[in-house]
C-alpha cells in the first residue's frame, strides 16, 4: 500500500494553475496555483472572505473558473458540475450539510445514485459498514438524521463522498461545528484516509488545527495566493503574518473618548444554542460611553449570540447590567424581551448582521420600516404616520439615501442604502448604547465611510458604541478598544491605538488553555483506542 | 345481516376516498399540496360520463369491453389534463400552490356541473341528471361466486374491479414509496428538494410525474363514484364533499397509502353511519356526516402531541423550489 502511495507521489492528485475567478468587479481568486499529492493533507488558510471556499467550489464543480487550469493525476480536466467532479474522484463536504432529515444514514448516502446491482438498502448498509470499519467511523447506518448529533451528520456527509469512490476529499471548515473531542476523532479518521493514499484538502482558519493535522499549508489573503509552506517548517506567527497581510492605512478620523463612563457591564454570560453547544462561555466586558468598542473574531465565534443576548433575543446565564445615565439606576437586562428593555428606559439600538431579515422588512417602504420602532405611538386605533414620514425624509436627505421616494420598498434599494436606512433609524432613536454587527459588509468605500462617520458622531455624543467587524484595518483605525472573541470566549482586549494586526490575528485563531487540554485528552484517548 | 350490509356499503363509500387519498399522497410526497383534488375527482367523473354517454348514444348494442375502456380512458385523460395544469402553474411558473389548487377545485366542480347539465339537456330530461345504466352494469360486474360465500362474499367479494384496483394501487404505491429507488428519490424531493437536486435528481420532473399520476388516480375515484356507487347516475353536485374527505384521509393515514386502505373504510363507515341509526331527523344526519372530519381533527391533535417525525407531512410541502442561482 505505502509503495503505491510513493509511486503516485510524482504526479499530484490535483493541481490548480493560475486560477482566477471574478464576481462582477470583485476578484475572489487571483492567479492561485497549488497542488496536493496522494497521501497528503493540505490546509487552506485564510481569513473570512479570502476566497478559500470559492476556490474549492471550483474544484467541486459549483463554480467555473474564469482563467486557469485544473489537473487531476496530471491530466487537464474540465469540471462543470458536481457530477463531473465525482467522475474525477473529487468529493466535497460542505459546511452546510445537504441531508434529508427523516431519512436514515443509508438512504441519504445512496440518494441520487444509480447502482448497477439494483436497489437494496441492506446491501448498501453493509458496504457503508465496511467503509466505516476501514477508516474508523462510528456510525449506525439505520439511524435517522434527525436523531444525530452534528458530528454524526458530518460523518454521513463524508461517507457519502467515500461511498461514491472519491479519492480527493475537500472539507470546508469541518471543525467549525465540532467539539474538541469530536474534532480529534475526525482528525484521526482523516489521518487514516491520508495513510491509505487519499488526497485531502481542508479549509480552516484555526492555526492549531493546521499545525496538528496538515502536511502543507497554502495561505490565501483577500483572494491572492500568498504561498505554500511545509507545516513542519513553519509556526503560528509566520502563518498569521501571511494570513493577515500588510497593514493598510484608511485614514478614518478618530477622536479621544470624552470622560467615558461605564454604560453596559456584561458579567460572565454563557449561552447555548439549540443543540446544546456552548456558543458563549463566561464572557465579561464593559462598554463605556463616548467610546467605540470593537469586537474582532472569526465569523461564528459567538459575536451574533453576544449582541442578541444584550438586545434581549437570547437566553443566557450571567448578568447584563445597564447604568442608566438619566435616573442613575442600574438594571439587569438578562432574559428581558426587547419591549421590557425599552420600558425600563434603556435606549438600546441594534443594527443586526441580517439587515433584511432582522433589521428591516424588505417588502415594506422606508416609512413603514421606521414605524417598526414607533408603532406603539399614536392615538386610538390608527397609526401615527406623520412623524415617521418626516423622519424618513430626514434620513434620506441627511444620509444621502438613493431612493425614488420614502414609499419605495426597501428591498429595491442597494445594500448601502438599505444599511443607511437601518443605521439612520437606529440612530434617530437617540440611543445610549449602539450595537452594530458588520455594518459595512458589502458596502462600497463611500458608503462605508458614511457609516464610520455616523458611528464616530454617536461616539462624540456620548453613546457607548459596540462595533463588530471583520476587517482588522478598520477595527484598528475606528475603535478605541478591541475585544477579541475566539470560540465563544474572550481571548483578550487590546488598545486599538497601539495594537498590531498580527497580535489580534493570533488572538483570533489561538485556542485558550483549557481548549488545549481537552484536545490533548482527546488525542490520548484516540491513541488508546487505536 | 345488517352489519355485513353496513360494511359492504362502508367499503363502497370508502373506495372513492381511497383513490383520492392515494393520488394526493403521491402528489404530496413530491412536495406539491394539490388542493385541486376535489375538482379533479369531479373532472374524472364527468369525463367518464361524457365518454360513456357518447358511446351509448352512438351504438346499438353495448360491447362490455368498450363500455368500460372508453369511460376509463376519458376519465384518465380528463384528470391528467388537470394534473398538467396544476404542475405547469406551480412547478414551471411557481404559482402559489394553495391558490392554484383551490382554483382547480372551483373549476372542476363547475366543469362537472356544466357538462352534467348540458348532457341532461341533450337527453331532454327536466332534472340535471343522466342515467347510464348499460355502462354502469358493465362496470359493476362482480365475481360470480360472491353470492355463494355468505357474509364474507357480501363484504369482500361483491365489489367491482375498480374497487379492487383501488386497493391494489394503494398497496403498490406503498411498496414503491418505501422499497424502491424511485420512491426514495420522490420522498427526497418532497422533504428537501435542494438536497435532492444536489444529488442529481431532476426535481421538476419528479414533481410533474407525481402530480400527474396522482391526479389520474384521484380522478378514478370520481369515475368509481358515478359508475359503481351511484349506479351510473350522474347528478350535479352529487359527489359532494368527498374530495375534501380524501384530503383529510391523507392526514389520517400519515401519508401512507396502506393505512389509507383501512382509513377509507373507517371514513366510509362514519360517513354513512347515520343511515343505520334509527330515528334520526335530517339535522341529526348532518351532524353524523361531520364525524370523519371530527376524527381527522382529533387525530391531528393526537399526532401533533406525539411529535413523531415520521408522522409529519413532507418538510417542503406547499413550497415552490427555486434552485439557488449564484
Amino acid at each position: 500500500m505505502s509503495k503505491a502511495v510513493k509511486q503516485k507521489d510524482a504526479v499530484p492528485a490535483i493541481r490548480l494553475q493560475n486560477i482566477t475567478k471574478r464576481f462582477g468587479s470583485v476578484v475572489a481568486n487571483d492567479n492561485v496555483s497549488l497542488s496536493v499529492q496522494h497521501g497528503q493533507i493540505l490546509s487552506i488558510l485564510g481569513e473570512n472572505g479570502s476566497g478559500k471556499t470559492t476556490l474549492m467550489n471550483m474544484i467541486a464543480g459549483i463554480y467555473y473558473p474564469d482563467h486557469g487550469q485544473i489537473f487531476v493525476d496530471g491530466k487537464e480536466v474540465v469540471i462543470r458540475s458536481p457530477k463531473d467532479a465525482f467522475q474525477y474522484g473529487i468529493g466535497m463536504i460542505h459546511q452546510h450539510f445537504k441531508l434529508v432529515d427523516v431519512f436514515s444514514a443509508t438512504e441519504n448516502i445512496v440518494l441520487g445514485l444509480d447502482e448497477k446491482e439494483g436497489f437494496s438498502l441492506k446491501r448498501s448498509a453493509k458496504r457503508i459498514m465496511q467503509i466505516s470499519l476501514q477508516y474508523g467511523f462510528d456510525l449506525d447506518p439505520d439511524k435517522k438524521i434527525y436523531e444525530m448529533s452534528v458530528s454524526e451528520k458530518q460523518t454521513v456527509e463524508i461517507l457519502k463522498v467515500l461511498y461514491r469512490g472519491a479519492d480527493i476529499l475537500i472539507l470546508d471548515e469541518p471543525t467549525a461545528v465540532l467539539t474538541p473531542q469530536e474534532t480529534e476523532k475526525l482528525f484521526a479518521v482523516l489521518r487514516r484516509m491520508r495513510d491509505s493514499g487519499k488526497a485531502i484538502i481542508i479549509i480552516t482558519h484555526k492555526l492549531h488545527e493546521v499545525l496538528s493535522l496538515s502536511d502543507q499549508v497554502a495561505v490565501l489573503c483577500k483572494g491572492r495566493y500568498i504561498g505554500t509552506v511545509n507545516t513542519a517548517e513553519t509556526n503560528e506567527s509566520e502563518l498569521t503574518e501571511m494570513m493577515v497581510g500588510k497593514k493598510v492605512s484608511l485614514n478614518i478620523a478618530r477622536s479621544e473618548p470624552k470622560d467615558p463612563v461605564d454604560r453596559l457591564v456584561v458579567e460572565g454570560i454563557t449561552c447555548r444554542n439549540r443543540e446544546g453547544a456552548e456558543m458563549l462561555h463566561d464572557v465579561s466586558f464593559t462598554a463605556r460611553s463616548g467610546e467605540i468598542l470593537g469586537i474582532a473574531g472569526i465569523a461564528g465565534s459567538g459575536q451574533r449570540e453576544l449582541l442578541e443576548a444584550i438586545a434581549g433575543l437570547q437566553h443566557v446565564d450571567g448578568r447584563i447590567l445597564y447604568h442608566n445615565p438619566k435616573t442613575g439606576q442600574t438594571d439587569d437586562l438578562r432574559d428581558k424581551t426587547p419591549l421590557q428593555i425599552r420600558e425600563l428606559g434603556v435606549r438600546l439600538s441594534f443594527v443586526p448582521e441580517d439587515r433584511l431579515g432582522m433589521g428591516l422588512v424588505g417588502n415594506m417602504d422606508i416609512v413603514d420600516n421606521i414605524m417598526l420602532r414607533s408603532y406603539r405611538k399614536g392615538k386610538g386605533m390608527f397609526l401615527e404616520r406623520k412623524n415617521p414620514k418626516s423622519l424618513a425624509e430626514k434620513i434620506i436627505h441627511d444620509l444621502e439615501v438613493v431612493t425614488p421616494s420614502a414609499n419605495t420598498p426597501v428591498r429595491r434599494l442597494s445594500g448601502g442604502n438599505v444599511q443607511k436606512v437601518l443605521v439612520g433609524r437606529e440612530i434617530a432613536a437617540s440611543p445610549t448604547v449602539l450595537m452594530a454587527a458588520y455594518p459595512v459588509r458589502g458596502l462600497d468605500i463611500n458608503a462605508s465611510f458614511t457609516i464610520y462617520n455616523l458611528l464616530n458622531q454617536q461616539k462624540e455624543n456620548g453613546v457607548a458604541v459596540i462595533f463588530v467587524g471583520e476587517d482588522l484595518d478598520v477595527l484598528l483605525e475606528l475603535c478605541d478598544r478591541i475585544m477579541v472573541i475566539s470560540s465563544g470566549k474572550i481571548a483578550g482586549t487590546v488598545d486599538a491605538r497601539t495594537a498590531t494586526k498580527e497580535e489580534i490575528g493570533l488572538m483570533m485563531t489561538k485556542n485558550s488553555a483549557d481548549h488545549d487540554r481537552a484536545q490533548e485528552g482527546g488525542a490520548e484517548h484516540a491513541a488508546e483506542t487505536a | 345481516m345488517i352489519w355485513a350490509g353496513f360494511l359492504q356499503r362502508a367499503i363502497m363509500q370508502g373506495i372513492p376516498l381511497l383513490y383520492g387519498s392515494t393520488g394526493e399522497i403521491i402528489t404530496e410526497k413530491s412536495g406539491n399540496l394539490n388542493l385541486g383534488i376535489p375538482g379533479i375527482m369531479y373532472v374524472g367523473g364527468i369525463s367518464g360520463v361524457i365518454g360513456a354517454f357518447l358511446y351509448e348514444q352512438n351504438t346499438a348494442s353495448v360491447n362490455p369491453v368498450l363500455a368500460v375502456l372508453i369511460p376509463l380512458v376519458c376519465s384518465m385523460l380528463g384528470s391528467l389534463l388537470m394534473g398538467l395544469i396544476y404542475s405547469f402553474l406551480t412547478v414551471s411558473l411557481r404559482a402559489n400552490q394553495n391558490v392554484t389548487g383551490l382554483a382547480l377545485t372551483t373549476f372542476g366542480v363547475g366543469f362537472g356541473n356544466f357538462f352534467g347539465g348540458s348532457l341532461s339537456k341533450l337527453t331532454g330530461s327536466d332534472i340535471p341528471s343522466i342515467s347510464l345504466t348499460a355502462t354502469s352494469n358493465c362496470f359493476r360486474t362482480s365475481l360470480p361466486f360472491a353470492e355463494k360465500c355468505g357474509w364474507f362474499g357480501q363484504v369482500f367479494l361483491s365489489h367491482s374491479f375498480l374497487a379492487y384496483a383501488a386497493v391494489i394501487i394503494a398497496v403498490v404505491t406503498s411498496l414503491i414509496l418505501s422499497r424502491t429507488r424511485v420512491g426514495l428519490h420522490l420522498r427526497a424531493v418532497g422533504e428537501n428538494p435542494a438536497t435532492a437536486d444536489a444529488a442529481g435528481i431532476n426535481v421538476g420532473r419528479y414533481k410533474y410525474f407525481a402530480t400527474c399520476i396522482g391526479s389520474v388516480i384521484a380522478g378514478l375515484g370520481g369515475l368509481y363514484y358515478v359508475m359503481d356507487y351511484a349506479n351510473g347516475v350522474w347528478s350535479n353536485d352529487g359527489f359532494g364533499d368527498r374530495g375534501w374527505l380524501a384530503i383529510a384521509l391523507v392526514i389520517f393515514a400519515v401519508w401512507r397509502p396502506n393505512i389509507s386502505i383501512f382509513g377509507s373504510i373507517l371514513f366510509g363507515g362514519l360517513y354513512i353511519v347515520h343511515n343505520y341509526i334509527p330515528g334520526l331527523d335530517v339535522s341529526g344526519q348532518e351532524l353524523f356526516k361531520m364525524l370523519p372530519y371530527v376524527v381527522t381533527i382529533l387525530f391531528l391533535v393526537f399526532i401533533s402531541m406525539r411529535r413523531k417525525r415520521e408522522a409529519q407531512p413532507p418538510a417542503h410541502l406547499g413550497l415552490p423550489y427555486f434552485r439557488e442561482e449564484r
